[in-house]
């Protein structure tokens, strides 16, 4: 499977400024690709518009050459920077996993999710225990493409590594497409096959 | 020295009875018997004593059982119309801020007109159009009062609506009316449910008017407007009763129901529920 940013531009509205201007780029399944740039730069926007949860300007998001279905579950998903926002505070946290399907038990011990953890509510969670029920949600949903936005930033070292371990552990398991913003070069150069900076448009592959 | 109950406890207990007063002030009206407030022109014009609290009108009827009975007319006008309002605004409300640019705008448009409009004026000509009576003025009350709670929920599901949680659910393959009814519905119990308390004081205190103007209910019909509509001909003769005990009675029982409604929105609101 093939996604694909195709010449695609974007602003917020007819006024504002371009955040994207023709914009190429693509991401193929078991390939994982860091995207890099300063801030400012439309990597969140960009994220945001390979997952469809905003349409391009101009330009086409394509999967396969098809628009990303409307209906259904979405193949690719996004997990985003501020998991306390992405999850339904009035809802238990089981409610929050069943909402992508099955619970996957093995899922939830390779994140450390502890079964009590199923009957609490998001307020009585920190943010890295939320940001574990995030990812384990969009990889219970059997997507095909992660876009990760920032998902490690506010996570202590220790956290970080045992989610990223997981997800690349589930990444080769299934062939999963994987892109990774983050202003993390490190992190990027140890997680990602590829990478890219939106900054100037060049790639870079990752020895090793 | 150390409370025994905390404020919220306190809020909790204060609510509660505030709740049974009123739902006392409705049964005892309903439950006075209509032979109770016949009337007895042996014991007219009577001011007020011991056996007769509120004294008793030119008919000799006890005006204490009348006032009861006239209340519990009021809170069921008052109740039935504002839960007509209350989920009239919710069904407005959720179609304005998730429908069409024209949903929107045609249901925008029609909230500003409705609150262009003055209430008392609009209440009078719908009362009038459909024939006045009960059935009337449960329209005219409920046409009327929706729109505020109406723009409250339409900005409240606006805001939701760019929520990530919402937006997430979406590409998990939940339907429009799965995210309505799981995610935004339940989000808009506490604005419905302050709303309609809060609506109760006002749509009683436009029954009374109405009535009292001649515009709602029959006269035959005990409701606090027609007493005090009926008693302004008896002022002039010294019958003060008449007026200011059911008038005083109504307020008492709008105040209440105000407070109920505040406490309420302090329970339920996540900002002072923590205390």
């Amino acid at each position: 499977m093939r996604l694909e940013a195709k010449n695609i531009s974007f602003r917020y509205s007819r006024t504002s400024p371009w955040v994207l201007e023709r914009v190429d780029f693509a991401v193929r399944s078991g390939e994982r690709v860091g995207l890099v740039a300063p801030s400012g730069y439309g990597k969140s926007t960009l994220a945001m518009l390979l997952s469809g949860y905003l349409r391009p300007t101009s330009g086409a998001v394509l999967l396969d050459g098809k628009p990303l279905p409307t209906k259904g579950v979405c193949p690719v998903q996004l997990i985003g920077q501020h998991p306390e926002r992405a999850i339904n505070p009035r809802w238990r946290l089981r409610q929050v996993l069943e909402e992508s399907g099955q619970l996957r038990g093995d899922v939830l011990a390779s994140f450390g999710i502890e079964k009590e953890w199923l009957n609490r509510f998001p307020r009585e969670l920190s943010g890295g225990e939320l940001q574990r029920f995030c990812v384990a949600r969009a990889l219970m949903s059997g997507a095909s493409f992660l876009i990760c936005d920032e998902i490690s930033t506010m996570l202590d070292v220790i956290t970080q590594a045992q989610i990223w371990n997981k997800i690349l552990e589930e990444a080769a398991g299934r062939e999963m497409g994987l892109v990774a913003v983050t202003h993390n070069m490190a992190l990027a150069r140890r997680v990602c096959t590829r990478i890219y900076d939106l900054s100037n448009g060049e790639d870079q592959a990752v020895e090793g | 020295m150390r409370q025994r109950w905390n404020r919220r406890q306190r809020l909790l207990a204060y609510t509660m009875l505030m709740l049974l007063a009123i739902l006392a002030a409705f049964a005892a009206g309903v439950l006075i018997p209509e032979s109770a407030v016949a009337p007895d022109f042996a014991s007219a014009k009577l001011p007020p004593s011991l056996s007769h609290p509120f004294g008793t009108d030119w008919l000799g009827r006890d005006l204490f059982l009348r006032t009861l009975k006239g209340l519990s007319v009021s809170l069921t006008v008052g109740v039935a119309a504002s839960l007509i309002s209350a989920v009239a605004a919710v069904l407005t409300g959720v179609a304005a801020a998730t429908g069409s640019k024209a949903v929107d705008g045609v249901i925008t448009w029609l909230i500003d007109l409705v609150m262009g409009v003055p209430h008392m004026v609009l209440i009078i000509l719908i009362s009038f159009a459909c024939g006045r009576g009960l059935k009337g003025l449960l329209a005219g009350i409920a046409v009327t009062h929706w729109t505020g709670l109406a723009r409250l929920i339409r900005a409240e599901v606006m805001q939701l609506r760019g929520q990530p949680y919402i937006m997430a659910s979406r590409r998990l393959g939940k339907s429009s009316g799965w995210v309505l009814t799981h995610h935004l519905l339940p989000h808009l119990a506490p604005q419905f449910f302050v709303g309609l308390v809060l609506m109760f004081p006002h749509a009683i205190l436009h029954e009374a008017s109405v009535s009292f103007l001649g515009y709602g209910l029959p006269p035959e019909q005990p409701a606090i407007g027609i007493i005090l509509s009926e008693s302004m001909k008896y002022l002039s003769a010294g019958m003060w009763w008449l007026a200011v005990f059911p008038g005083a009675l109504l307020v008492a029982v709008v105040l209440l129901i105000d407070r109920l409604g505040e406490n309420l929105r302090v329970i339920i609101d996540p900002y002072s529920a923590q205390e």
